[in-house]
């Protein structure tokens, strides 16, 4: 007898539930559009400017040329005084030096003892180019000309013992110059979980 | 000068503070302070000075009640009793300063003490010239103003930054001591809530191609900084930000933008950025090979090793305290730049027992969390340490744990456990096992 006067009370909640729910203004999630068409598009000569990293398939390398002598004389004009006079002597990063046999101990060495160099640790000699014409000299970052950044370049692989003295660095060059530590990088294995590594 | 807010650093020349706001006695006298009995008035060093130049800080009274504090002013200022500060490393040729941990208390860092690391000093940027440019495999190249970024929807995340460097003291032998304060071992780690627009967002706008698996974020500071970073992260949770604790991202932290990659190495989230361009491979910059790479005993060195993985350190207590008897809080902050931490165990006996310690809600991902662990001092010497355990299952390894993985002279992202010894006398020194 109960039973049908309960389903008639719940149904009645219900139906006065439904109305003043649908009596609710009704609320949309908003939609993120596919693109907003905010900035505004960059032109070639804005790509160009700012466009100034060199990678190691040689893209991004000007079409120019240095020497070693012309690297040598700039050197101790504008890289001796912070990086030491054969490039060994500080006061800032050493540049030069090589391990014997080219080993790479540096994991192992608890003492620090070899200075990481251009010659023990560089993988890509591009990087030289890209990082020196940008932000080097420490005092003037970008000062350099192409010719300049190319020359001091072939200096200080030169130094290192990885060209001759009368190598030329260029475009063309540069990016087929082998590092004693190019084969020394493996990619990271660690992932979480139980094992450290 | 004009582009960093007046007073708003600690380090800012007192002398350029704004003034306080002047007012005379007369529109005192007329307010409703107009009660104060004129010998109180007269009493010159209890009131803000009406003179231009730095607020003197009153006298403490024995009942401050009994006097009207300072007005409301436009910016607001420390306790002057207060007086923490980043631990600044001269010795850097390119700049470093360290989150004084010691002093901090739950997780969030006060902006003007987040850590710094630059390689060629803080850059001044005028906002209204700044822009962002998106190139290479993309469909439409973009220029972005600072206004411009703004207009997207803004996304906010609390997470941990830690240069990967952090903590290498905690691990090298030859630079270890035992007279470390928490700032020296790890103070390059800081928390903020970030805010700007999701890279996801920026990258759908220019339409990244298919084919293009990496991007160089460049930074327009002396350094250049450049990083190569993969896109799936972009895709993931990387953040385009331009706001710190509420206000406009610091000058030391990349006003007016900066990349912002949670649980990533410091030095991937570059600041002052101004260049993001889409390849199908890295770069190779000279902070992707030279450094920021992790040399192992095997005679090769780990690359693009970007994740912070968990660690935890005591801040309380910590050198140069000294415990006394009785019930002491250790308390100190765990993180991961993986996920979670899920547990943070205390031990205070050398390791042979551990126990859980209390974690401080919220538990954020890739955030740091507040632990405390309640640990009653009887006397004698003893030797606490903490361990994190993040959600992927990862325990805090210890420090042979961590040798014997990468090799004794490894470098970069060094998070074994350390922790702190009190001697007999309860004065607490620096202290790793093994
Ligand atoms: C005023 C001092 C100063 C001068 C002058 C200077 N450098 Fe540097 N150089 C530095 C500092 C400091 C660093 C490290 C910067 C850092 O930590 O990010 C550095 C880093 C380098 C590096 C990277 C070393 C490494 O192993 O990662 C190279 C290469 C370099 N300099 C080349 C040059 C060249 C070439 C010149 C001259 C054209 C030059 N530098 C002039 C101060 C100087």
């Amino acid at each position: 007898m109960r039973r049908p006067v309960l389903v008639g009370v719940l149904l009645s909640v219900l139906v006065a539930g439904a109305i003043i729910i649908d009596a609710w203004p009704r609320v949309r999630r908003s939609q993120t559009p596919e693109r907003f068409g905010f900035g505004t598009p960059a032109t070639t000569e804005d790509i160009r400017q700012a466009n100034t990293d060199v990678t190691p398939d040689g893209r991004g390398l000007p079409h120019d040329s240095g020497t070693v002598a012309q690297g040598e004389s700039l050197y101790g004009l504008r890289c001796s005084g912070c990086h030491g006079a054969t490039g060994t002597e500080g006061p800032f990063d050493h540049l030069v030096g090589r391990e014997p046999g080219d080993s790479f101990n540096f994991g192992r060495d608890p003492n620090f003892l070899a200075k990481r160099t251009i010659g023990n640790y560089w993988p890509y000699a591009t990087t030289l180019y890209d990082y020196v014409h940008r932000a080097m000299p420490f005092d003037a970052p970008g000062s350099l000309s192409s010719n300049e950044v190319y020359s001091v370049v072939a200096y200080l692989l030169y130094r290192n013992q990885i060209v001759p003295g009368n190598a030329v660095m260029s475009d063309r060059t540069l990016p087929l110059v082998r590092m004693p530590a190019g084969d020394r990088f493996v990619v990271d294995n660690r992932s979480g979980g139980r094992t450290v590594r | 000068m004009t582009a960093r807010p007046t007073g708003s650093s600690a380090f800012a020349d007192k002398s350029a503070e704004a003034p306080a706001p002047s007012f005379s006695r007369r529109t005192l006298l007329a307010g409703a302070v107009g009660a104060i009995s004129a010998t109180l008035l007269n009493n010159a060093s209890a009131l803000p000075a009406q003179t231009k130049g730095p607020v003197p800080s009153p006298p403490a009274l024995d009942d401050p009640g009994k006097l009207q504090g300072h007005i409301p002013t436009e910016l607001g200022e420390r306790s002057p009793f207060e007086h923490p500060r980043r631990r600044v490393n001269r010795a850097a040729p390119a700049g470093e300063s360290e989150s004084p941990l010691q002093e901090l208390y739950g997780t969030i860092t006060p902006a003007d003490l987040h850590f710094e690391r630059h390689h060629g000093g803080v850059p001044v940027i005028d906002p209204a010239r700044y822009t962002l440019l998106i190139h290479g495999m993309v469909e439409r190249p973009l220029k972005f103003t600072l206004a411009d970024l703004k207009r997207f929807p803004t996304v906010s995340r609390v997470c941990f930054i830690e240069c990967s460097g952090n903590g290498y003291r905690g691990f090298q032998t030859t630079t270890m001591k035992r007279e470390a304060t928490p700032s020296w071992i790890d103070g390059l780690l800081s928390t903020s809530e970030w805010t700007g627009v999701s890279l996801a967002t920026l990258f759908r706008e220019a339409g990244v191609k298919p084919d293009a698996k990496w991007f160089l974020a460049e930074g327009s500071d002396a350094a250049h900084m450049t990083r190569s970073i993969p896109v799936e992260k972009a895709l993931d949770d990387a953040i385009i930000a331009y706001a710190q604790n509420g206000e406009a991202i610091r000058p030391e932290q990349g006003y007016p933008a900066r990349l912002l990659l949670p649980g990533w190495e410091g030095n991937t989230q570059v600041k002052w950025i101004k260049r993001i361009e889409l390849a199908k491979n890295p770069f190779m910059t000279r902070e992707e090979t030279s450094k920021y790479t992790d040399p192992l005993a095997n005679g090769t060195a780990r690359m693009f090793s970007f994740v912070m993985d968990a660690k935890s350190l005591i801040t309380f207590p910590a050198y140069p305290d000294t415990v006394s008897r009785g019930w002491c809080v250790i308390t100190g902050l765990a993180w991961s730049g993986r996920g979670k931490i899920a547990r943070v165990e205390v031990t205070t006996d050398g390791g042979n027992a551990w126990e859980s310690a209390e974690l401080q809600p919220p538990v954020l991902s890739k955030c740091t969390t507040r632990f405390r662990h309640l640990w009653k001092y009887a006397g004698g010497e003893a030797v606490l340490m903490s361990r994190a355990i993040d959600e992927t299952g990862y325990v805090q390894p210890t420090r042979a744990q961590l040798a014997a993985a990468r090799g004794e002279g490894t470098f970069y992202h060094m998070n074994n456990i350390r922790g702190w010894k009190v001697e007999r006398s309860g004065k607490v020194f620096f202290h790793v096992e093994g």
